[in-house]
């Protein structure tokens, strides 16, 4: 019987430092897979490292000497003492493991709750485990289950509803403004980092003309550049607001540069067509009285941290209804494995066959009614003979099998065969 | 008659019911749910309708239970269509529990039809009711779609987008809807209007009598003219053509029952009870 054992780092156990010194290199991952192919201990093995993570997967018949050998393998292959980390691993078996990566897939274990990622990345591990034949039929059974339950936990789940950052949010917002952001113009006044951001988040939801405005010229046409966009004077922000409807205001002005009446004006001239502020300035740059005025909409730096702080609190909330998908998850795959044992199996085998001898006799019986008792038990007992004599060589085999070589692909395979699970 | 209307009340309020739910849970299995109830009740409703009209040999409007009648299909009417247009699920949410109030209000009217069946054998005023109940339930929807606005302009001005923010839809296709109910109600109930000056015509030989009924409607008619004036012309939107919508309801909902039970005039035969 193989365990699962999991063992592994994360932002959680560990500072990025140590993250970084123990985190696997594509090149990395292939050495660990030879190195550990031919492994009695290791019979499965599989790797994932992100920035926040690096875990190994794996089972084996000796979890104890298993988690020893990956130590002594991190430690070797990664030039660091035992001691320098072994204080930041984790070691899950069995269960613990099994919940473990279903909620890592599912997000849950993520630096930001339900950041749609992590599923990618653990598909990548899986696709390069599976590709050097690491992967076995207890990873496979398991990861498919664990892709199944993330998506689930998707679907189903608010998990992964409503921005949590900051340009993400902001377009949350705007799109509650005008619907469909296609076609919206949109002034960029000074730049950043954040504000960049954002134009580039609008412009991949189609938004049409983009207008920078920057106090040097030069910087503006430079920005304007990069997002195909055109660039105007500082003096002509006035007028480019009575064309746009989403500004986005990042300048390092130490005063307000638009103000409310000036606004007021170029709402009168636009028919009151909606306008959206985006202020990610500090100082700000916007007046936040414009947010008064009908179809102006003014959101600041504070406001959209304000949101952002709502929905991860409402991702949290989620997370619960999460947690209770993947506990059911955890019992149906236990099952599972527990079942992959030879006994189990012969069990379900001759159970299997003992229903249908017994529906296809009692059909029989139904027409022959000339048949005495004693006709019928000989005729029983004749039907046990069959069965009895048709499982003594799979028997034989799998109960051989389960001294010498891997019992865990033959067992699934004849599970498979005989369709002694129900799905 | 009373029996087929308690089942589209039945159909009405499981039409509510699903609509509610969909909008706390927001599963699209419970709208699509909700709008089979609606549909369904308004298939039945539009065939007790017919076989009214058949059976009594014009349109049954005799009293406010029969007329009440033909104002929830009315608004279920204009909703469905919207509905199909649109794709604007959360407006069940609004539509279906005021067709069920308008349903059994009527339910509970007594149900004596008033006799003088020479003056509803016109076939203008089977066209003045139509466009009038038409225009005015697009005028109801508008002053719901309003509604909604106002909350999903409440919750992002307050920067505290919560419960409705995530739960309506955008400004700009509230707003959109809203044009498209008064500008649809405006045109049926000018031709509402018109039908109904030439139907007073041919029963008491004059267009315009100065019936409160009449003033009422005019006024009611000159205030969705001024929103839509203001709207093209100067850009009265958003807010402001919001609020406009939900006055101009109210005024409505005067002129079709205030005016019938406070003043007095040739209508009352339509809403006596």
């Amino acid at each position: 019987m193989l365990d699962i054992v999991l063992i592994g780092i994360n932002h959680r156990t560990a500072p990025i430092e140590l993250r970084e010194c123990l985190a696997f290199s594509e090149e990395d991952m292939l050495n660990a897979f030879s190195v550990f192919k031919n492994s009695p201990v290791i019979k499965e093995l599989m790797v994932f490292s992100t920035c926040n993570r690096v875990e190994l997967l794996m089972t084996s018949p000796n979890p104890d000497k298993a988690i020893q050998a990956a130590k002594q393998y991190l430690s070797d292959s990664k030039q660091m003492a035992l001691r320098q980390f072994e204080n930041s691993l984790y070691i899950h078996q069995g269960d613990d493991a099994i919940r473990h990566i279903f909620r890592v897939a599912s997000s849950l274990d993520s630096l930001i709750v339900g950041e749609p990622q992590i599923l990618g990345q653990i598909k990548d591990a899986y696709r390069r485990a599976t590709s050097q034949k690491t992967s076995g039929v207890i990873l496979n059974r398991l990861l498919h289950k664990t892709f199944f339950v993330a998506k689930r936990v998707r679907h189903e789940t608010g998990i992964g509803d409503h921005a949590v950052s900051i340009s993400y949010a902001a377009i949350e917002l705007a799109k509650k403004i005008f619907g469909s952001l296609e076609d919206k113009e949109v002034l960029l006044i000074g730049a950043g980092e954040m504000a960049e951001l954002a134009v580039e988040n609008l412009i991949r939801n189609r938004s049409g003309n983009i207008f920078v405005a920057n106090r040097t010229f030069e910087n503006a046409l430079k920005i304007a550049d990069r997002f195909k966009g055109k660039a105007i004077r500082f003096e002509e922000i006035s007028t480019a607001i009575e064309q746009v409807d989403i500004i986005i205001s990042s300048t390092g002005a130490p005063d307000i540069i638009i103000h409310q009446d000036q606004v007021k004006k170029i709402l009168r001239k636009r028919k009151n067509r909606p306008l959206f502020f985006i202020d990610i300035a500090v100082p700000r740059d916007i007046d936040p009285e414009i947010n008064r005025l009908s179809n102006a909409y003014v959101y600041d730096i504070d406001d959209l941290k304000g949101i952002i702080e709502e929905n991860l609190e409402d991702r949290k909330q989620e997370a619960v209804k999460a947690e209770r998908m993947i506990d059911q998850a955890v019992i149906k795959f236990r099952q599972w494995h527990e079942n992959l044992e030879v006994v189990p199996t012969i069990i379900d085998l001759r159970k299997k066959l003992e229903t249908i001898v017994q529906n296809e006799v009692k059909k029989t019986f139904k027409s022959l009614h000339h048949l005495s008792e004693t006709d019928c038990q000989a005729i029983y007992r004749m039907t046990h003979a069959i069965i009895n004599k048709i499982l003594h060589d799979p028997t034989l085999f799998l109960k051989q099998n389960g001294y010498h070589g891997p019992t865990s692909a033959s067992i699934d395979f004849a599970r498979k065969l005989f369709r002694l699970d129900d799905e | 008659m009373n029996f087929i209307n308690s089942i589209v009340i039945f159909f009405y309020l499981m039409g509510t019911a699903t609509y509610l739910v969909f909008f706390f849970n927001q599963k699209k299995s419970r709208e699509k749910t909700g709008h089979y109830f609606l549909t369904a009740g308004f298939v039945i409703h539009t065939t007790a309708l017919v076989y009214g009209f058949f059976s009594s040999g014009h349109i049954p409007v005799r009293n406010l239970h029969e007329t009440l009648s033909v104002a929830g299909w009315a608004v279920l009417c204009i909703f469905l269509i919207l509905q199909y247009k649109f794709n604007l699920k959360i407006l069940g949410v609004y539509a279906a529990p005021l067709a069920s109030l308008i349903m059994i209000i009527s339910l509970m009217l007594p149900k004596t039809p008033f006799h003088d069946p020479e003056i509803f054998k016109s076939f203008w005023l089977f066209l003045h009711i139509l466009f009038i109940f038409l225009g005015e339930a697009s005028f109801a929807l508008a002053c719901g779609v309003g509604v909604l606005y106002l909350l999903q302009e409440r919750a992002i001005k307050s920067k505290r987008p919560g419960f409705f923010f995530h739960r309506l839809p955008s400004l700009d296709l509230l707003d959109t809807i809203g044009y498209v109910c008064i500008l649809a109600g405006f045109t049926l109930m000018t031709i509402g209007l018109i039908t109904g000056f030439v139907y007073a015509k041919t029963i008491w030989g004059k267009f315009w009598s100065a019936d409160p009924k009449e003033i009422w409607s005019i006024i009611t008619w000159l205030l969705y003219a001024a929103l839509l004036h203001g709207r093209l012309m100067i850009g009265w939107r958003g807010r402001r053509s919001a609020v406009m919508a939900i006055i101009g309801f109210a005024v409505i909902l005067f002129t079709f029952l205030g005016v019938n039970f406070l003043l007095e005039g040739h209508h009352k035969v339509f809403t006596r009870w």
